[in-house]
Order: C-alpha cells, then structure tokens, then sequence
C-alpha cells in the first residue's frame, strides 16, 4: 500500500486515509525524502485527521520523517491529530516534543508560510 | 463471560488485524473514541513485541464482568525468547530494537491494570484490563 503525496506549488500534501502499518509507514517515509528531492518542495503537510491510531512505531516514524526532511532543508507540519490519538500518545509518553503541529490542513499552510517567510 | 477471540500474530499485518478487531469488540462493549483509542493502541504495542521478539504467539479479547463491572480484557501470550530483566523493560525509553522504549511502560498506563510473567526460553504472558467506567 503507497500513501498518496501530491505537489502543491512548493509544497507536499498529503492526507493519510488508511490504517497504517508498519510497512506501509517506512514506505511512506522513503516515497515522502524522494519526493521532496526530486520537487525540491521547501514545506509539507500531513494531514491526520483520518488517523484512529498512531502507536509508538507509527509516533517514532512520523518523528523522524520530521527531522529528516528538516535536514533536506524542507520543513513538515503534521495537522488534524484527533484528540482520541493525542490523549493516547501522551498516556503512551510519546510527546513529538520538536514536531510542528496544527489544528489543520488550512492552519498547517498558514504555518508553513510563516515559517518559511512567504 | 462471553467466549474468546484471538488473532495469530506472524506477519506484520496480523498487527493491524489485531487492533482492528480489538477496536471493534471495545466499540461494542460500549467504551467512548478516547478509550478506544488506548484499547487499539495497547494491542497494537503488545502485538508488536509479539511480531518483533518472539515471532509467534497470539492475542486474545474476552469481555469481562466482575462484580457487575464490564470491561475488555487483553491478553498477549507467546513462546518467544522470554523477557530477561523485566523490570528494565519496565522502565520508559529502554528498547533494545531502537524503538522508542515507549511500548510496555507506556502500554500499563493506557489500561487499569497490567500484569506480565514471562520466563527466559519459555515465553511471555501478559493481561491488560481496561474497565468501562
């Protein structure tokens, strides 16, 4: 299973709509650092609001593919965590402390553009 | 007590089965999105560890009524390499696989009560309980 990352502009968006497994997550990690080598897209959303769960394998994938876009030199927001998914990650002592974060897609865009000086 | 469901964990997508049914008998017992949500999480990691160390071994639901409290019970078993020093495994951020050494610490604070045996060569045991407040 691939997750989809469409180009906006400079920017990568994507939208995880599917249960996530683990192979499915490095996937998405390697498709994610191609695609931003190959656009040379400087910001990305993912946007969660699909996602039920986010366990502690999902939380340090996600956490990475954040510091391994920032060393290409793009920078990544994760939007729409669900509160269910936000109770359970700190329940779970999982804080994303250095991840940015928005409410949603709309407000991850925001954040990029000011982030990025737009 | 209603009979047991378990699912077999050998590939990695027996994880996602796992939580997947674990989120559906939670749902039916009656436990809100919040609960759910720790009930999935907590099968998920237990399924993990299952899948990662010990390469066979299953997971089990029962719901379960105990002086007229309802709540889902989640057991692990498996007849993996055993867990050495338990009370390290115990302990947050410890991981031998470079997870995030969240899984077992993080796992007894998502449900009411935890408790793991496991022997070195045997095999692990474990039964999380969440209630239905």
């Amino acid at each position: 299973m691939r997750i989809p990352i469409l180009k906006l502009h400079d920017y990568l968006l994507i939208s995880i709509q599917t249960e996530i497994d683990d192979n499915t997550a490095i996937q998405f990690q390697e498709d994610l650092l191609d695609k931003i080598h190959t656009t040379g897209s400087t910001g990305v959303v993912i946007d969660l609001t699909s996602v039920e769960i986010i366990d502690s394998f999902i939380a340090k994938v996600l956490g990475d593919v954040v510091s391994m876009s920032d060393l290409m030199g793009a920078k990544v927001v994760l939007t729409g965590i669900q509160p269910a998914v936000a109770v359970t990650l700190i329940d779970l002592g999982v804080h994303l402390k250095n991840v940015p974060t928005a409410l949603d897609l709309e407000q991850g865009l925001l954040k990029l553009h000011r982030e990025l000086g737009e | 007590m209603e009979p047991q469901s378990c699912v077999k964990i050998k590939q990695e997508w027996d994880i996602v089965k796992a939580r997947q049914l674990g989120r559906d008998i939670a749902r039916e017992v009656g436990f809100g999105t919040v609960d759910q949500a720790r009930i999935a999480t907590t099968i998920s990691e237990l399924a993990r560890n299952i899948y990662l160390y010990a390469e066979d071994g299953e997971i089990c639901f029962e719901v379960s009524e105990e002086s007229g409290h309802k709540g889902i019970l989640i057991s692990s078993v498996d007849t993996g390499p055993g867990i050495e020093n338990l009370s390290q495994v115990m302990e947050d951020g410890y991981s031998t696989s470079g997870g995030l050494g969240a899984g077992l610490p993080g796992v007894k604070r998502l449900v009411d009560k935890f408790d793991i045996e496991s022997e070195t060569g045997k095999g692990t045991q474990i039964q999380a309980v969440k209630w239905l407040r």
